[in-house]
């Protein structure tokens, strides 16, 4: 008993913002359990592992498995980025990172290369991460063979006795309806050439980062009570066709802002006319383009020159 | 007898217990690589018990199914790992249902339905899938034209010839059929009929048909067993256990069709 009291009076001596509440808000107990699945989930690389997900203060569907996973392995001396569709200033990732700066009193950055943990809703830095980097993902639904078999107890089974050929029949019937495969978005990968795992919802495009990354990936789904897991340099292939290969999304268009030709662009309409431009999803991929003086067709030539003419003068 | 070939599936003293109910009673049968078996009897006679039982479906409460596997020769079902024997009835068994609602993916395309077992083996050429698809359907007779359409659009007997050409993708050795034709109307079911036969006669599938019809089981079968309360009363040829019924509930079941 002496044990477990010695352990949380270590705890509470580290530095928190918020009076009345345990580092990162969640109780150790519940950590030490998320940990032990997560170590489960990184030895067997996509395999869901069940965990007691807990009760947090916001809904189900806002990430609140991505955040308990947060909570279970940060640190005080960890970094934290938050991003929502890629971008750091949606209400999403305000949120949370307002929520590990105020329970956990962490130092928190909206700059990828800054970052040792990155929490994630919906895409993937386009900087490289590295492997002194964590990535958590928030994933809704953790079972990529749900939409094809209902039966947990028959999903469980096909994932132990390897049955992925409805997967298949998934992509199967894309093509026959439209010539090629439509699915975008949480496009089905193979893990270290034994589980299939649904990526969360990340653009296809974000499929060919998470191959053989050097960042250790984390996935929590908190309503699905399952943690799973693709340690660094894990091979992760996302399923296809001989005849109809998988491919990534492209754009005619640069960014409007920094003139990238190689990040997954998002459509803005801009007035009622049929106006509209394409920006980078990754704002902070953007800004950094910008600051170092990249332009595109629709960036403003002013801000780019102030910033330059800003850093000429630090120096 | 010296060129007989062994047994496909070798059943011995299968028994099945609903609790205090007996489902089947100490069966034991052969059945050899190309012959078509007919099992007759009347509702609640114990017919899909035992089918369950010997396509790997339910475990029996005792007795012996062994299965002349490719590659190890004969095989307790029961006792091979679940892996293998589904497998096993993926690849070298078919299970043509009653209702086809339990052997089809009803909310994918009837060329998906015939494509997902070769998917299943690990096929990952979509060219051939889909030419393999097409050549399956036309053997079963269907409209190549409606092979992306929703099998729930089809009728009973469309349905039904999907639910056979899905199963025989894969060229199996052993197709296990529970009431093929009942619920399809005459003259639906006397083209299924004839579609069966050709396809086990050209493929020398091997077949066990369940049925209370014994009109199907003339037309199909070339051995015949009654089973009454669980238990095989009378086997033999087809023609001869219809024309010759030595146990009075054979006479009774033959004497009850009724004439047109």
């Amino acid at each position: 008993m002496t044990d477990t009291i010695d352990r949380t009076d270590a705890v509470s001596a580290a530095p928190t913002e918020a009076e009345g509440y345990n580092f990162a808000y969640l109780d150790e107990q519940t950590k030490r359990m998320i940990r032990r699945a997560i170590l489960k989930a990184i030895a067997v690389p996509g395999y869901q592992v069940p965990f007691g997900s807990r009760e947090m203060p916001l809904p189900y569907g806002w990430g609140t498995g991505g955040i308990q996973v947060t909570a279970a392995i940060i640190g005080t001396d960890d970094t934290l980025k938050v991003i929502d569709q890629g971008a750091d200033d949606t209400t999403n990732a305000v949120n949370i990172r307002r929520f590990f700066a105020k329970t956990a009193g962490v130092a928190t950055t909206e700059r990828t290369t800054e970052a040792s943990i990155i929490q994630t809703r919906h895409r993937i830095p386009e900087t490289p991460l590295t492997e002194d980097q964590v990535i958590v993902y928030q994933v809704p639904i953790p079972e990529p063979l749900r939409k094809l078999e209902p039966r947990e107890l028959e999903t469980r089974k096909m994932h132990a006795l390897e049955e992925y050929g409805v997967m298949h029949v998934s992509l199967y019937e894309d093509i026959a309806k439209f010539g090629r495969i439509t699915k975008s978005y949480d496009y089905p990968v193979r893990v270290n050439g034994r589980y299939v795992m649904a990526p969360s919802p990340i653009p296809k495009f974000d499929n060919p980062k998470m191959d053989r990354m050097p960042a250790l990936q984390l996935f929590g789904a908190g309503r699905e009570k399952r943690i799973y897991a693709v340690p660094p340099y894990s091979d992760v292939k996302s399923l296809d066709f001989d005849d109809h290969p998988f491919s990534i999304e492209s754009w005619d268009e640069n960014c409007a802002l920094c003139g990238a030709a190689d990040s997954y662009l998002d459509e803005v309409v801009t007035d009622d006319k049929g106006g509209r431009m394409y920006v980078c999803s990754d704002s902070d991929y953007c800004q950094q383009r910008r600051d170092a003086g990249h332009i595109g067709d629709g960036g403003d030539p002013d801000y780019v020159a102030g910033r330059a003419a800003a850093a000429g003068g630090a120096e | 007898m010296i060129d007989r070939p062994s047994p496909l599936l070798q059943v011995r003293g299968l028994t099945h217990r609903y609790g205090r109910q007996i489902g089947c009673r100490k069966a034991s049968f052969d059945l050899y690589p190309g012959e078509v078996l007919g099992i007759v009897g009347e509702s609640g006679s114990g017919k899909t018990t035992l089918l369950k039982c010997i396509s790997g479906q339910m475990e029996p409460s005792e007795g012996l199914i062994e299965y002349a596997t490719r590659d190890r020769g004969l095989l307790d079902v029961y006792q091979m790992s679940e892996a293998r024997r589904r497998m096993l009835m993926r690849t070298d068994w078919g299970i043509v249902y009653q209702n086809p609602r339990d052997g089809l993916r009803m909310r994918v395309s009837a060329g998906a339905n015939v494509g997902e077992r070769l998917m299943a083996f690990g096929d990952r050429h979509y060219g051939h899938i889909r030419s393999e698809a097409i050549d399956w359907l036309e053997r079963v007779e269907m409209d190549i034209a409606r092979m992306d359409d929703m099998p729930s659009t089809f009728s009973g007997g469309m349905q039904q010839r999907l639910q056979i050409a899905r199963n025989l993708v894969t060229k199996p050795r052993l197709v296990f059929m529970d009431e093929p034709t009942s619920g399809l109307d005459v003259s639906v079911q006397a083209r299924l009929l004839d579609l069966i036969r050709t396809l086990v006669r050209t493929l020398g599938i091997a077949c066990v048909v369940v049925t209370h019809d014994l009109g199907v089981v003339r037309l199909l079968s070339h051995r015949l067993m009654v089973m009454k309360g669980g238990a095989f009363v009378e086997t033999g040829l087809t023609d001869q256990v219809l024309d010759d019924p030595q146990h009075p509930y054979t006479q009774l079941l033959v004497s009850s069709i009724l004439p047109v």
